[in-house]
């Protein structure tokens, strides 16, 4: 019986806490990239992916992704409820408890539908999100992660697609079906004529730098020990993202004369996005071409949108989907069996395999999402009233508001203090004389 | 009387501040607002998104004046308040009926 290794373990426990933050980081992200009105709704939106699907992924998400396999499409339940998952070491990963390996995974289940929430910000009810993440948790996310990672048809040993830490997985699965969330909601009232201005954009900066520390939890983490091809997949992380910078910024400047913030952010998730699949299987000069390519791409793809006719809003398309799939193929080119021995060399046949393993995704994610859209929309209902979304959010959905700048206004209805206390409006006088 | 009403930049405000206060100025209400005159706003770009932005940040400096007062007031501020370049704002003087101070109860010029 293989042996726990405390390094591995290590590494891994503090992979899983990194991974954990990036979604409050999306949050952050995608919360100073909408109006000051919606910004609490974009936060919770994340922040509330982070409850639910982590009891779920406890309850059934991890059986149905790594029990054992069934017919290469689903895990079995012999997991359900955790059960059997606890010291003894994961069949994926010997040398660290299956505990460890399943909270590890949770991270990446509670990040991925995440993700999606950029495509509808500012239009969507909080029942109705609540619904639609519960269901693609389970019916697209399990799925999914089990055919690439889990042992199913697309992955090793099968169709032999390489992804690292979840190219396909996570970032094209969450941006197809981002694709089917814009499509179906609508755009935003006033698309096109208002100027839709990021209220906070320090938030988005914090908030790219939190994914970015975060990513390398993800990616390095993906090595499931503490080895030299962690070490690979750091460095890999890390070069892309900054390649990816000026990947977005020179065509940025070229075409706008100017080199943005938002636009430095957005690159840099687009080269943490293209690196995933690859960050394990290519080398550090590889890994510098794939996040210029990945940035300089994502910068034209967003810059299409307004072409499409659609309000993927945050776009989740552009960056996720699109920077997504250039990894995927990329992985395909450059990917050496002298970083990674489990891994493949790049060539035609291996880019052939990948591109299979992109339609497959693309194609599920999108047509089960769509699905799970009609299904929550006839159940609770997906979009806000046209008063609720001129309201905010933030007011209408959570009785709240995101800066309180202002004294003004605002009197005590009902407080537990003022119950006990039985000061009423009318007594409320200056602390001066309240002394006396 | 007469109330003294004065958009100008944001910038020249400590010039404008001082120089009201070295004429005998004892007070006056300062707000920030937005509007725009012959001075084009800016453009922003977002992810290769333009937005044209018509408003202009400016602030609204209001004094109380007693009559004789307004021209020195008035000369302070376009000399202060002066860049010379397109955006410089506007001063708008109009009659004050009349005054309270709110913790005494004096009114008309003694309460300015």
């Amino acid at each position: 019986m293989p042996k726990i290794d405390t390094g591995d373990t290590a590494w891994m426990l503090a992979s899983a806490a990194l991974v954990m933050f990036m979604t409050p980081g999306l949050g952050l992200f995608y919360g100073g990239l909408v109006r000051a009105k919606n910004v609490l709704a974009t936060l919770m939106q994340s922040f509330v992916a982070l409850a639910l699907v982590s009891v779920l992924w406890a309850v059934i998400g991890y059986t149905l992704a790594f029990g054992p396999d069934k017919g290469l499409v689903i895990g079995g339940l012999k997991y359900l409820g955790l059960h059997g998952v606890g010291a003894d070491p994961a069949g994926l990963a010997p040398t660290i408890p299956s505990s460890v390996f399943m909270v590890f995974q949770m991270m990446f289940a509670v990040i991925t539908p995440a993700l999606i929430t950029g495509a509808f910000a500012e239009r969507m009810k909080f029942s109705g999100w609540l619904l639609f993440l519960g269901l693609w948790s389970l019916v697209v996310y399990s799925p999914v992660a089990h055919w690439v990672w889990g042992g199913g048809f697309l992955g090793v040993g099968h169709l032999g697609a390489l992804d690292f830490a979840g190219g396909t997985v996570v970032h094209i699965n969450a941006g197809v079906a981002a694709l089917a969330c814009a499509i179906y909601l609508g755009k935003r009232r006033g698309f096109g004529s208002e100027a839709f201005r990021p209220h906070n954009v320090p938030l988005v900066i914090l908030g790219a730098a939190i994914l970015w520390f975060g990513w390398f939890g993800f990616n390095a983490g993906s090595a499931l020990g503490a080895n030299g091809l962690a070490g690979s997949a750091f460095v890999t992380t890390q070069l892309a993202t900054a390649a990816a910078v000026f990947g977005w910024l020179i065509p940025e400047w070229i075409k706008h004369k100017r080199a943005t913030t938002v636009g430095a952010a957005t690159g840099a998730v687009a080269g943490l996005v293209a690196i995933t699949p690859a960050s394990g299987f290519v080398g550090p000069m590889p890994a510098i071409l794939i996040g210029l390519i990945a940035g300089g791409v994502c910068f034209f793809a967003v810059n299409l949108k307004s072409r499409m006719g659609y309000d993927d809003s945050l776009d989740v398309v552009g960056v996720h989907m699109i920077g997504g799939i250039v990894g995927a193929l990329l992985t395909g080119v450059f990917a050496s069996v002298a970083i990674n021995a489990a891994g493949a060399n790049g060539g035609l046949g291996q880019l052939g395999k990948q591109a299979i393993a992109v339609a497959v995704t693309l194609a599920y994610s999108f047509v089960v999402t769509m699905g799970i859209l009609k299904l929550s929309d006839k159940l609770v209902g997906l979009r806000v009233t046209v008063d609720d979304e001129a309201a905010g959010l933030d007011l209408s959905q959570h009785s709240e508001v995101g800066y309180n700048f202002s004294e003004r206004g605002g009197h005590v209805v009902h407080s537990p203090v003022v119950e006990a206390t039985a000061i009423t409006r009318d007594a409320a006088v200056e602390p001066e004389e309240v002394r006396e | 009387m007469k109330l003294v009403v004065a958009i100008i930049k944001p910038f020249k405000l400590d010039e404008v501040k001082e120089a009201l206060r070295s004429i005998g100025v004892n007070g006056l209400t300062t707000t920030d607002v937005q509007g725009f005159g012959r001075q084009r706003g800016h453009t922003e770009v977002y992810r290769g998104a333009e937005y044209q932005v018509d408003f202009v940040p400016k602030v609204k400096v209001e004094v109380m004046a007693h009559d004789d007062q307004v021209d020195q007031i008035v000369d302070a501020i376009l000399k202060t308040g002066r860049t010379g370049k397109i955006g410089d704002g506007k001063i708008f003087v109009m009659p004050a009926e009349q005054v309270f101070r709110i913790r005494t109860g004096e009114r008309g010029p003694d309460a300015i």
